[in-house]
């Protein structure tokens, strides 16, 4: 494992297969009734978010007191950052206060990557999704998610996802969880296709280790799991598409188009969901939809990675477990 | 009047010869001229060349002196071995009025390091909507012959059309900076593989290619003749080269940093390469490098844009745009036209001075190197070679994406009408 988590592309197989089975680990803290380790007693870890979002920083927040670590929470709203601080000042500021990492949310692709490599600060840096470049953790928590459902809980310990048909839909452009996804899910494996109208693909696309379609019924029967990326409804104005009920009808996820996808495909959404946008509250609601699964599985994957990037070489869980289950 | 003879010179290039200054002119070219009160420069087999005039550079001055002023970057420019350079009009104020054009002629003067040419804006504030007065501009002290809202385009096209028409009453040249706006929204670096990889907003060729396609036809249209800026695609190169053969009255130019930087090095997110147009492809670097050498592109102009440090250190989307390059540019042509056989020193000297002089209509610059013409003069240790250090520059800023890296060539010696601002690589 390196120093940071900047990018789902820097991950090899055996890094990614290693945070996956540690996160099983994880997920039986879960199970008790004290969710809690001492693992990151006396680690302070900053949660840097410069851009809105709930459920990344709370799942990372849940993960980071899971452990046990002194968590600070800095969002940019009202900080220095809106008086015009830079991103080193601050990032520099909170290091003074002794942080062990940071886990950084930013609008701007590369803004982890500057932070861990320009020299700035010492901490470990985690990329809590940045731009439109990457969000590795995200990746990460999908791919979990797919072992679980796909090769199973115990039978997918130390395995990947090899052969696997995964199905990416929608605003590929735009977002940051389809890179993230194809790099990993390619590490491991896996087939991915993405599915698009052209206009929400990027120029450069065809050189991704991945297959593109422009015709979502042709690709789902061939599909283990198909993801749905949310679409937001401002993109017809900058006319990506002409109106979202065209992009409804050809690019959404209802109940007739989830019957055409094989009995044991899964649907998965990293959220928040637009409801009648790119996915049907049928299909949001079905028992094939691994929407709040997702979200369980987050907090696993994040105290995986924090406990790798920040643990060092002791065991997380198996000493504990072997004390509580005499 | 004092005399300066330059000794074993390679004049373009060429086999050794002297040279003597004689006060502001060049007073003779040959072998074995005596040095008989006149201090010596032994030349050793450098190369000398005319004083290099750069077509396209930001000093700054009015507005942000915190990254250049007149004199800084005047100081940079003989450095490099410059004699003139044309200043750019996103100043603050924008130079759009004969005011602000005096202001920056004036400085030019007293600066006494090269000549400053000021380039007016074409449109009030640069915004695209209203002619600026540029006869005014034209007839005010400075002179302005060069007409560029550089940074921004002109992208209407009845507003080009006008101006093309406009400037031709007084010989004026309007450099288009070819941006199409729409298409550039938001755009951070070449849109292609890379920038799809990184998640930065794209920035299509096309975007380039459209208006220089327009631009040259309006060109063509009204009889008019038009300067393309800092040329970045393969494309570009294509239209420029087929409006040419069409007997088009159209120039282009190049930037020292298109010939050599790819967009692979925006993979490091240092906003130290981020530059308006973006750094492009490997395939769109060998085609300028093969069209300034045939003369399909005419010029190397080197966009020096000075930033203060804090707006290159920090994210990519954060920063400012530009990197300078009056200190680098003779080493970095060296090194991608000279050294790799594209283009010899003549050729230099013509894509680098007598053309940009000739575009420009600067007076006195750009000329031979022979008896009787203005001791404009650039003296080259071609055969050095070492690392660029930016710690040494006479530019206030330092944000040059060549740092750490070895290029070739060193300029030695500036004299600008017969005085030398530039003595063995240092400043006077």
């Amino acid at each position: 494992m390196q120093r940071h988590l900047i990018s789902a592309a820097d991950l090899t197989r055996d890094d990614a297969v290693l945070i996956l089975d540690t996160a099983e680990e994880m997920a039986r803290v879960a199970d008790r009734p004290i969710k809690k380790l001492p693992t990151l007693r006396g680690r302070t870890v900053v949660n840097l978010f410069f851009e809105d979002s709930t459920r990344t920083r709370i799942s990372f927040e849940a993960a980071e007191k899971r452990l046990s670590a002194d968590v600070i929470n800095f969002t940019a709203k009202g900080s220095s950052v809106s008086k015009g601080e830079s991103l080193k000042d601050t990032a520099q500021t909170l290091e003074a206060m002794g942080v062990d990492a940071v886990v950084i949310r930013h609008g701007a692709s590369g803004a982890p990557y500057r932070l861990a490599t320009s020299g700035w600060i010492d901490a470990a840096v985690i990329n809590a999704g940045d731009g439109t470049h990457q969000h590795p953790t995200q990746a990460l928590l999908d791919a979990f998610t797919m072992r679980r459902r796909l090769v199973g809980r115990d039978a997918g310990l130390g395995k990947d996802l090899d052969g696997r048909r995964i199905t990416i839909v929608g605003d590929v452009l735009h977002s940051r969880v389809a890179r993230s996804n194809v790099d990993l899910l390619h590490t491991l494996g896996a087939e991915v296709t993405l599915v698009a109208p052209p206009t929400l693909l990027p120029v450069g696309v065809e050189t991704w280790p991945c297959e593109v379609s422009y015709d979502l019924d042709s690709t789902l029967p061939k599909s283990d799991a198909v993801m749905m990326l949310r679409v937001q409804r401002e993109r017809m104005n900058a006319a990506f598409f002409p109106t979202e009920r065209e992009y409804s009808r050809r690019y959404g996820l209802d109940g007739d188009r989830m019957a055409r996808m094989p009995e044991h495909a899964i649907v998965m959404h990293p959220g928040p969901m637009v409801r009648g946008m790119e996915i049907t509250a049928e299909v949001a609601d079905s028992d094939r939809c691994t929407v709040v699964e997702q979200v369980t599985n987050g907090v696993s994957i994040r105290m995986a990675v924090l406990y790798l990037l920040l643990g060092g070489n002791e065991p997380a869980v198996t000493h504990a477990r072997t004390t509580e289950e005499k | 009047m004092s005399k300066i003879l330059i000794r074993g010179a390679k004049v373009l290039g060429g086999e050794p010869q002297d040279v003597l200054i004689d006060g502001q002119t060049i007073a003779q070219v040959g072998t074995g001229l005596p040095a008989e009160g006149a201090e010596v420069v032994e030349a050793g087999g450098k190369v000398l060349l005319p004083g290099l005039v750069d077509l396209h550079t930001h000093l700054r001055e009015p507005g942000r002196e915190d990254s250049e002023t007149v004199l800084t970057g005047t100081r940079a420019a003989a450095s490099g071995g410059y004699t003139t350079v044309f200043a750019m009009a996103n100043t603050f104020p924008v130079a759009d009025t004969a005011g602000v054009v005096e202001q920056v002629w004036r400085l030019g003067k007293e600066s006494g390091y090269c000549d400053v040419q000021p380039i007016g804006a074409v449109t009030v504030g640069l915004k695209g909507a209203k002619l600026a007065e540029l006869g005014a501009m034209h007839e005010s002290a400075a002179g302005v012959t060069v007409f560029s809202d550089d940074g921004k385009c002109v992208h209407d096209a009845v507003i080009m059309r006008r101006a093309l028409e406009y400037v031709k009453a007084f010989g004026g040249v309007v450099a288009q900076h070819a941006q199409e706006p729409r298409l550039t929204e938001g755009a951070q670096m070449n849109e292609g593989v890379v920038s799809a990889e990184l998640g930065l907003g794209g920035w299509p060729a096309v975007a380039e290619e459209s208006i220089i396609a327009r631009d040259v036809l309006l060109a063509e249209h009204v009889g008019s003749r038009v300067h393309i800026c800092h040329l970045s695609t393969a494309g570009s190169v294509e239209i420029v080269r087929w409006a040419k053969s069409r007997g088009i009255d159209v120039t282009a130019e190049v930037t020292p940093h298109h010939l050599l930087l790819t967009d692979e090095l925006v993979r490091s997110y240092n906003p130290v390469y981020k530059v308006n147009p973006p750094l492009r492809t490997e395939r769109d670097v060998m085609a300028l490098r093969e069209a300034l050498a045939d003369g399909t592109i005419d010029i190397v102009a080197t966009d020096h844009a000075p930033h203060p440090h804090e707006d290159k250190d920090c994210e990519w989307a954060a920063a400012a745009m530009g990197m300078v390059g009056l200190e680098t540019a003779l080493s970095v042509v060296q090194e991608t036209m000279v050294d790799t056989g594209l283009l010899d020193w003549a050729g230099v000297a013509d894509r680098m001075s007598f053309t940009p002089a000739r575009i420009g209509r600067a007076a006195g610059q750009g000329r031979p190197v022979s008896a009787g013409e203005p001791a404009n003069l650039t003296l080259v240790d071609t055969a050095y070679r070492g690392r660029v250090d930016p710690a040494g520059f006479a530019s206030r800023s330092r944000n040059t994406p060549y740092e750490g890296r070895e290029l070739p060539g060193r300029v030695t010696h500036t004299w600008l009408r017969g005085k030398a601002t530039l003595v063995d690589g240092k400043l006077t």
